[in-house]
């Protein structure tokens, strides 16, 4: 085999004895990860890799980021966001790489020069193990950074109170992000359920600061330019004293202590709108 | 205010650089405030001042660094917080104090109401970033 391989004797035995080391680091990584991902897809996987880095070392550099081993790179980048979607453990991912070391240690390090190859591999190996890890934590971030969004939108509802009211209620920390997200929602809201009055329920929510405070009063505004009324529900002692100290004024917003207080307020109204508007009739 | 920096020997400390961050630094003091057995008022307006302490440091230093610790003296026991940050720093502090100035999109409510919410306020800042150290007695 006519190679510019730096490593010769490496791709030589690579290529000989493949068969018998790709079974065999198959069967040890197998083992690792006890049987929770079948054999032959390990193996179809783990063959793909052994391919691409037999062709790499064949090429000659043993650079780990150079243009030789893009293709291994980015088989690893697959197997490591596989991996980490799966729920394996980043040692368990870095151990499919590994584990090759292992594999070939018995055969390379009989003599001398085998084992100065096997050293230099062994280093090649490390870089491409700490680039799974890379990977999986970078696909575990993207899957954290996606759920914070899920949870965005699910702790934010708007729901129906009564004819004509609609209440959200608020829990967590709201910063800029989330008030978008609830004032989109809550005018949508008011649109579409043709309500004139809309609660805004403070009691999950632990600290109002100037930041919280802002967001509170733009969404008040928003939702009093569409015509309808609002209040802020929800103030516990703790908290308005807190506001007080601080100084924000909530102006002519109505505020409540508690939800039922704000409702029986808005239905009552609510009521009087309507008896107005029969009267109007007449 | 005294000088309690001997009191962050044994200090939690939380590097903000982002607004997620500005939630740990609160809840770190939020468990500092009821470990020292404050009542909810003031434990409500000692986080409160943290939040924008911290958030005045990532909007207006950059992000930096807050540290609290509990400070137990003979008959009282409270919180001190520091904010470093290594911003521009504040170059009119009595105005910054001003309620209702602002340099930014805010209420300009912030590090005038965090004074008042506080028991000792104390702020200190030059060329190579701002300090502020609040100080806050249970009952």
């Amino acid at each position: 085999m006519t190679t510019d391989s730096k490593l010769p004797l490496l791709v030589e035995t690579l290529t000989a004895q493949r068969d018998a080391f790709l079974s065999q680091w198959t069967r040890t990584v197998g083992e690792d990860l006890q049987g929770r991902l079948s054999l032959a897809e390990l193996g179809r996987e783990l063959g793909e890799l052994y391919e691409s880095i037999l062709r790499a070392l064949t090429g000659g550099d043993l650079d780990s980021h150079g243009e030789n081993f893009a293709e291994t790179r980015s088989l690893l980048i697959e197997l490591s966001r596989n991996r980490a979607r799966q729920g394996f453990t980043p040692t368990e991912t870095a151990r499919s790489v590994f584990s090759l070391k292992e594999v070939l240690e018995p055969t390379l390090t009989s003599d001398e020069k085998g084992a100065q190859q096997y050293l230099q591999f062994a280093r090649l190996l490390d870089d491409l193990g700490l680039l799974t890890t890379e990977a999986y934590v970078r696909t575990r971030e993207e899957i954290i950074s996606a759920q914070a969004e899920q949870l965005l939108e699910l702790s934010t509802p708007v729901v129906k109170l009564w004819d004509g009211v609609v209440g959200v209620p608020l829990v967590g920390t709201l910063d800029s992000a989330r008030t978008q997200v609830v004032m989109e929602k809550l005018l949508q809201t008011l649109v579409d359920s043709d309500s004139t009055h809309a609660i805004i329920d403070i009691t999950g929510v632990p600290t109002v600061d100037t930041q919280v405070a802002q967001h509170l009063l733009k969404t008040v505004v928003a939702a009093r330019m569409m015509g309808a009324q609002c209040t802020i529900s929800g103030i516990r002692p703790q908290i308005a004293q807190t506001i007080v100290a601080l100084g924000i004024e909530f102006g002519d917003i109505p505020t409540n202590a508690s939800l039922s207080d704000a409702l029986r307020q808005a239905l009552k109204e609510v009521a009087e709108d309507a008896t107005e508007e029969i009267r109007g009739l007449l | 205010m005294r000088d309690y920096g001997a009191a962050l020997a044994s200090a939690d400390t939380v590097s903000v650089a982002d607004s997620s961050d500005v939630v740990s630094a609160r809840q770190m003091v939020r468990t500092l405030a009821q470990r020292s057995g404050m009542s909810l008022v003031h434990q409500t307006k000692l986080v409160t001042a943290a939040s924008e302490l911290g958030r005045n440091m990532l909007v207006y230093g950059g992000g930096g660094v807050v540290r609290a610790a509990t400070i137990t003296e003979a008959e009282r026991c409270g919180v001190y917080v520091e904010f470093e940050d290594r911003g521009p720093g504040i170059a009119d502090i009595e105005l910054a104090l001003t309620d209702g100035w602002t340099s930014g999109s805010g209420m300009g409510l912030g590090l005038s109401g965090a004074k008042r919410l506080v028991d000792e306020f104390d702020i200190s800042s030059g060329p190579d970033g701002t300090t502020v150290r609040i100080l806050k007695w249970g009952r």
